[in-house]
């Protein structure tokens, strides 16, 4: 049994770990930039377009619903996204909707992984 | 007879389960545990802390809840493809099973235990089926405004006197629903009650309904004891204005958030837990926790509340001593905790690591883990006993 009070040298111990991990991906995101613009698949690695599309499904699901067929969320089906502009949508996706409850993932995706995940929703994810 | 309900349940798999010498046994101990992807339930005892047996087919489980028959022996399953399926605990196969709506969120059952409402994103509105027969009843189209435009309904809830709670999302309302006829019921509306309310719950005693707010700070209050006082607003500036954070996974709000006095509930786009005394419903604490809470669970006596978050901090529960207003204990049981349930008494909480594929079970005077049972992408676990009391 460990009980820990929130202001514990432990949770600072966290506290700077999660600062650190912000350091490292504002890096990674700096990092990926450059990439967005570039390739097909935006240069992701497979593992990680695996562990993107799992992200969709499971916790964007939770509003869009699992299947993409909407929730509180809209619907991300690929007829309902067919004709929207790609570049909007990306744009969604890291910098939320004012006024409704869709965040933005700037903070936890790179600019390459948003357009990765747009395509993968107008072709019908994987 | 006793031959023949002893070969029924061993065809079930209830046999381990300490099943009595005449192979009847009780479902005060049973639940269920959701696997959202596969769209199947596990059947659980937590006397011994092992699985019965698995229900398949039924459907898009994803954000999917149950409630229990008076009797404790069914289970009525929402799924969010619009399935609600009745469940048999003890035989472990599906009794009825229909598609009533598009999309839906969530259910209840009545007071008598007469009937299973429904509350569905699309059609937005109500749907009140025969717990029996899950027959049709009564339909409550959740049209608001001018345009008769339809809202997604969420925050559905029984209440004493035969009637139900719910907020309409998309129009900011509190609609209340007496069935005492229950082909015709009869609504009163609270309108203007704050901008998307984004889950509902009425307090253990049946006295006072919340619903959260996600458009703007607050909780919307309506005692139902006094409903002409009409609904006012709690927790008015939590936030002051202050940026919010992200929200990357929506609170959910049920009765459990009491404790003694006071009701704990998750603030928006803060990482922080919101109490209030629930006498004068004034703030009595903000209590700074790790992320963004999702679920504010008290154990059943009160004195622990138990928190989980949204992502990308889910890995992580934190606890709160509720004489203390305290975090007092933390711990990492896996990726993506989604849910938790105590056992009636609270002895036990059992808590779903979506990413693990395993639910967890853990003492909770000195958090020791009892139990792990493997499960496919578990989310919500639902004991029984939710039968008896008012609101879940």
């Amino acid at each position: 049994m460990r009980i820990q009070d929130p202001h514990s040298e432990w949770w600072a111990r966290r506290r700077n770990s999660r600062a650190l991990a912000a350091i490292a991906l504002a890096a990674a995101l700096a990092a990926a930039l450059p990439a967005a613009s570039a390739a097909d698949d935006g240069g992701l690695l497979p593992a990680r377009a695996r562990e993107l599309a799992y992200l969709v499904r499971q916790d964007c699901g939770s509003c869009h619903g699992m299947t993409l067929k909407g929730g509180l969320g809209a619907p991300l089906l690929p007829e309902i996204l067919a004709g929207k502009h790609e570049d909007a949508l990306a744009a969604i996706i890291l910098d939320g909707m004012p006024g409704t409850p869709m965040p933005p993932w700037r903070p936890l995706l790179t600019e390459a992984e948003a357009a990765w995940i747009v395509r993968a929703l107008k072709e019908g994810l994987p | 007879m006793k031959t023949w309900m002893r070969i029924i349940a061993v065809i079930v798999g209830l046999v381990p389960a300490a099943v009595a010498a005449d192979g009847v046994r009780g479902t005060g101990d049973l639940g269920i545990v959701v696997e959202r992807a596969a769209g199947s339930i596990q059947i659980v005892e937590t006397t011994g802390r092992t699985s019965l047996g698995r229900v398949t087919g039924l459907g898009d489980l994803s954000h999917a809840t149950a409630v229990f028959s008076r009797d404790g022996r069914h289970a009525y399953v929402f799924g969010r493809d619009g399935g609600l399926s009745k469940v048999d605990l003890l035989l472990a196969r599906i009794e009825k099973r229909i598609i009533q709506a598009g999309n839906s969120i969530g259910g209840a059952i009545s007071q008598d235990g007469a009937l299973i409402a429904v509350a569905n994103y699309e059609p937005g509105g109500v749907r009140v089926f025969d717990a029996r027969t899950l027959e049709a009843v009564a339909d409550i189209p959740a049209v608001w405004g001018e345009g008769g435009a339809r809202s997604k309904v969420v925050g559905l809830v029984d209440l004493p006197g035969q009637r139900f709670a719910f907020t309409l999302y998309d129009a900011g309302e509190i609609w209340i629903a007496d069935l005492a006829d229950p082909k015709t019921p009869a609504l009163v509306k609270h309108r203007g009650i704050g901008k998307l309310p984004y889950d509902g719950l009425v307090t253990p005693d049946g006295r006072y309904y919340l619903a959260g707010l996600f458009g703007e700070d607050g909780v919307a209050l309506l005692d139902l004891w006094k409903p002409e006082e009409g609904v006012r607003r709690i927790l008015g500036d939590y936030g002051r204005g202050a940026e919010k954070l992200p929200v990357y996974k929506m609170p959910h709000l049920r009765g459990w958030a009491k404790a003694g006095d006071l009701v704990f509930l998750p603030a928006i786009g803060r990482h922080e837990v919101l109490v209030v005394d629930a006498r004068s419903w004034a703030e009595v604490a903000r209590i700074p926790v790790h992320g963004q809470p999702v679920f504010v669970m008290a154990r059943p006596d009160g004195r622990q509340v138990w928190v989980n978050f949204a992502h990308p901090l889910n890995d992580t529960v934190q606890v709160i001593d509720a004489a203390r207003l305290k975090v007092v204990h933390a711990f990492k049981p896996g990726k993506a905790v989604l849910h938790m349930e105590f056992t009636p008494r609270g002895e036990q909480v059992w808590i779903s690591v979506r990413d693990e594929d395993r639910v967890d079970v853990f003492d909770t005077r000195d958090f020791r883990r009892l139990a792990s049972l493997p499960a496919d992408k578990p989310s919500g676990i639902l004991f029984a006993a939710r039968a008896h009391r008012i609101g879940l």
